[in-house]
C-alpha cells in the first residue's frame, strides 16, 4: 500500500519541476520544433525535381513527349541542350537531378517498327529521389506509348487514398512525435531525476528512512510521468489545431494507452539510472537507447516491413513500434480496443519485460 | 565484555528497549567488495547516550561500516544490532529508529530550508504540523529560525550543516549516525558542532559519528580506531592516550597505523 511517505516525495518532484522553468520550456519548446520539422520537412513525395532535356529528334512527336513531362508537377525542366554529351557536365555542375535523351532516330523508329528507344538518366547520390524519378517518368512513358499505339490502357487503377486522402506527411508525423516524445521524457526525466540524487547523496539519505524502494521510484517519477503526459496532451492539441490533425477515435482509450506506454518509459528510465552514475550520461544514454530505435526502428518514418529481417526482429521489443500503431490507429482511423488489441497487448508484454528487467536491476543496487 | 541481550525487544517506537544497555552491538561484522576486504571481522559495542568516535584514515573502512548498521549495505558475514534490532533482519524497523547525517549533507539545494524540514520529516512519516513543532522546540539548539524561506543553496556551510542535522533529528531517533559530519567546515563552525553533538547526547540519544580529524577525537566518550577495515583500539581518549603513554589522539593513531 501507498502509505503518507509518498506523498512529500511528489510534492518535492513537483517544486523541482517548476523552479526548474528552463527546463520546462525546452521541454514544451522541443516538440513544437520536431513538428514543424518532421510535419513540414518529411514529404516522401518528391517534386519539383531539376531535369534536363536532350532532344535531338526535333519532331512534333519529341516534343509532344517533352511538353507531358514539363506539365508534371513532379519535374521542373530548367536546361534544354543539343549535345548528349554534356548531359555528364550537366550532373556534376548539380544543374540537373534527372535527363531524358531523345535519340535523333526516335520518330523514324517510331513510325516505322512502333518500338523507339529513350534515355532516362538519374543521379544516384540520393538514391531515393533518382528512384522515384525513374517510376514517374516509366509510368509517364508507359502511358503514353499505350496511347500512341492505339492500346487502350487494359487495366484502369481507381485509386483512392483512406484516412490521409491528401497526403498529408503531418497527419502521420505527429501521432508518431507524440510516440517518440513520451518514451524519450520518460526514460529522460526518470532517470535523471534518480541519478541527480545519487549524485547529490540524497538518494542514500531517502534510502536510510524506511520508506521503500518502490516507493522511491515511484514517488520520485510519477510526477514526471504526469509532465510528460501533459507534453502528449500538448502536441496532439497542437497538432490537431495548427497542422488539423484529425483525431477520429476516443479520447479515453488513447489516454489509457498513453499511460501504459509511459510506464514502459519509466522501466527504460529506471534501468538506466542503475546502469549509470552521473546525469550527463543518463542523460546520453536516455537519449540513444529511446530516441534512435524510435526513429529509425519503429516505423515512424520507415516501415518495418522494408527493414532486413534481423532489424524487424529488433524492432518487435521498441515499445514505439506498438504505440505508433495505436495511436495512428485511434487518431486518424477512429480504431478502438477492438482493433487494437494486438498492439495493446505486445506493448504491455514489452513493457512488463523492461518493468521486470528494471526491478531486478534496482534491487541488485541497493 | 558482557554480551547485550539482544532477544528482548519492545516494539512500541520511541521507547527505549529495555534489558540491554546497548545501542549498538556488532559482532565479527565482516563486508567484501570482490576479493577487496573493506571491513574485517569487527567487533564492538555502543552504549546508550555515548558519543561514540570512530576513527580511521581514509578507506579505513569507517563509511562502510556506517552503511551497514544503517541498512544501506548488507554485511558479508557477521551480526549486529541496532537499538536492539538486527541489522540483518530487522533493516526497516532500524530504519525508523535512526537519524544517518553523511559528510555530504545531503539536501536539496533549490529546496527552501523550510521545504527540506517538510521533506524529510515527511519521509518519515511526520506532518507538516509535527515537524513545525519540532523545528520550534530545536531551535534554541540549531538557531535556524528565520531562515525558512531561504533558498539551501544560499547558506553558508555551517548552517547548512545544522540543517542536515535538524533532518536527521527530527523524528527523535534513539540512534544517530553522523559520517564525518564536519567536513568542509571552518573551525568556529565545528566546535559549534560538537557542542551541539554533546547536547543531542546528554538527552539520551546515542551518537555514532566517524571522523578523521584528531581534535575532535577528544570529544567523544569512546573511541575505536580502525585501520585497514580493523579496529585497533577501543577505549575512552584518556585510556588509549594512558595506555600507549602518549599525549594526543594523534600520536597514538600514528603510531597504531604507521607501526
Amino acid at each position: 500500500m501507498i502509505n503518507s511517505r509518498f506523498f512529500p516525495l511528489m510534492r518535492k518532484e513537483f517544486i523541482h519541476i517548476a523552479r526548474d522553468r528552463r527546463s520546462l520550456l525546452i521541454l514544451f519548446l522541443m516538440p513544437v520544433l520536431m513538428m514543424f520539422v518532421f510535419g513540414y520537412a518529411i514529404n516522401m513525395d518528391v517534386k519539383h525535381i531539376r531535369m534536363g532535356i536532350c532532344d535531338l529528334s526535333r519532331t512534333p512527336t519529341s516534343r509532344a513527349l517533352i511538353e507531358a513531362v514539363s506539365a508534371s508537377p513532379y519535374f521542373d525542366v530548367t536546361v534544354r541542350y543539343e549535345d548528349p554529351r554534356l548531359t555528364g557536365e550537366l550532373f556534376r555542375r548539380r544543374e540537373i537531378r534527372a535527363a531524358v535523351i531523345i535519340p535523333r532516330e526516335f520518330a523514324r523508329d517510331l513510325g516505322a517498327s512502333g518500338v523507339a528507344r529513350i534515355g532516362v538518366i538519374t543521379d544516384g547520390t540520393d538514391a531515393n529521389t533518382a528512384t522515384l524519378a525513374q517510376n514517374y517518368l516509366e509510368g509517364l512513358f508507359l502511358e503514353r506509348s499505350l496511347s500512341a499505339g492505339g492500346v487502350e490502357f487494359p487495366v484502369r487503377i481507381k485509386s483512392r487514398i483512406l484516412y490521409n486522402p491528401d497526403m498529408e506527411s503531418s497527419h502521420f508525423v505527429v501521432p508518431g512525435i507524440v510516440a517518440l516524445l513520451l518514451i524519450m521524457i520518460g526514460a529522460l526525466l526518470t532517470s535523471v531525476t534518480i541519478v541527480r540524487e545519487k549524485e547529490t547523496g540524497t538518494l542514500e539519505q531517502i534510502l536510510v528512512s524506511p520508506i521503500r524502494g518502490y516507493e522511491v521510484v515511484l514517488g520520485k517519477a510519477l510526477p514526471y510521468l504526469v509532465l510528460a503526459f501533459g507534453i502528449a496532451v500538448f502536441i496532439i492539441i497542437f497538432g490537431c489545431l495548427w497542422f488539423h490533425v484529425p483525431m477520429l477515435g476516443s479520447w479515453s482509450w488513447l489516454t489509457l494507452f498513453c499511460i501504459i506506454y509511459l510506464f514502459t518509459s519509466l522501466a527504460i528510465g529506471l534501468m538506466i539510472s542503475t546502469l549509470v552514475s552521473t546525469q550527463q550520461v543518463a542523460m546520453m544514454l536516455a537519449l540513444v537507447a529511446t530516441l534512435l530505435p524510435s526513429v529509425m526502428l519503429s516505423g515512424f518514418i520507415f516501415p518495418v516491413a522494408s527493414m532486413p529481417a534481423p532489424l524487424r526482429v529488433v524492432s518487435r521489443i521498441v515499445p514505439a513500434t506498438y504505440f505508433l500503431e495505436i495511436i495512428r490507429g485511434i487518431m486518424l482511423k477512429g480504431n478502438g480496443p477492438a482493433e487494437l488489441w494486438r498492439p495493446v497487448l505486445a506493448m504491455i508484454a514489452v513493457g512488463l519485460l523492461f518493468t521486470v528487467m528494471a526491478i531486478r536491476r534496482f534491487r541488485l543496487k541497493l | 565484555m558482557t554480551q547485550p541481550d539482544a532477544g528482548n525487544e519492545t516494539n512500541a517506537r520511541g521507547k527505549k528497549a529495555s534489558g540491554h544497555d546497548y545501542a549498538v552491538t556488532v559482532r565479527d561484522l565482516t563486508r567484501m567488495f570482490g576479493e577487496f576486504v573493506a571491513v574485517d571481522n569487527v567487533s564492538f559495542d555502543v552504549k546508550r547516550g555515548e558519543i561514540f568516535g570512530f576513527l580511521g584514515a581514509n578507506g579505513a573502512g569507517k563509511t562502510t561500516t556506517i552503511k551497514m548498521l544503517t541498512g544501506l549495505l548488507r554485511p558479508t558475514s557477521g551480526t549486529g544490532t541496532v537499538d536492539g534490532l538486527d541489522i540483518s533482519n530487522d533493516r526497516r524497523a532500524i530504519k525508523s529508529r535512526i537519524g544517518y547525517m553523511s559528510q555530504r549533507f545531503s539536501l536539496y539545494d533549490d529546496l527552501k530550508v523550510e521545504e527540506n524540514l517538510f521533506f524529510f520529516g515527511g519521509v518519515y512519516g511526520m506532518d507538516r504540523d509535527s515537524v513545525e513543532a519540532r523545528v520550534s522546540e530545536l531551535d534554541d539548539m540549531l538557531s535556524l529560525s528565520g531562515l525558512e524561506n531561504r533558498m539551501t543553496a544560499s547558506l553558508p556551510p555551517g548552517h547548512k550543516q545544522r540543517l542536515a542535522l535538524a533532518c536527521a533529528i527530527l523524528h527523535r531517533p534513539p540512534v544517530l549516525f553522523l559520517d564525518e559530519p564536519t567536513g568542509g567546515v571552518d573551525p568556529v563552525a565545528r566546535r559549534y558542532f560538537w557542542d551541539l553533538i554533546s547536547t543531542i547526547a546528554s538527552d539520551g540519544t546515542t551518537v555514532f559519528v566517524t571522523t578523521h580529524y584528531m581534535d575532535e577525537a577528544e570529544y567523544c566518550h569512546r573511541l575505536s580506531i580502525m585501520h585497514a577495515g580493523r579496529i585497533v583500539e577501543v577505549d575512552s581518549p584518556a585510556r588509549i592516550k594512558e595506555k600507549h603513554g602518549m599525549t594526543s589522539i594523534q600520536d597514538v593513531f600514528i603510531k597504531l597505523v604507521d607501526g
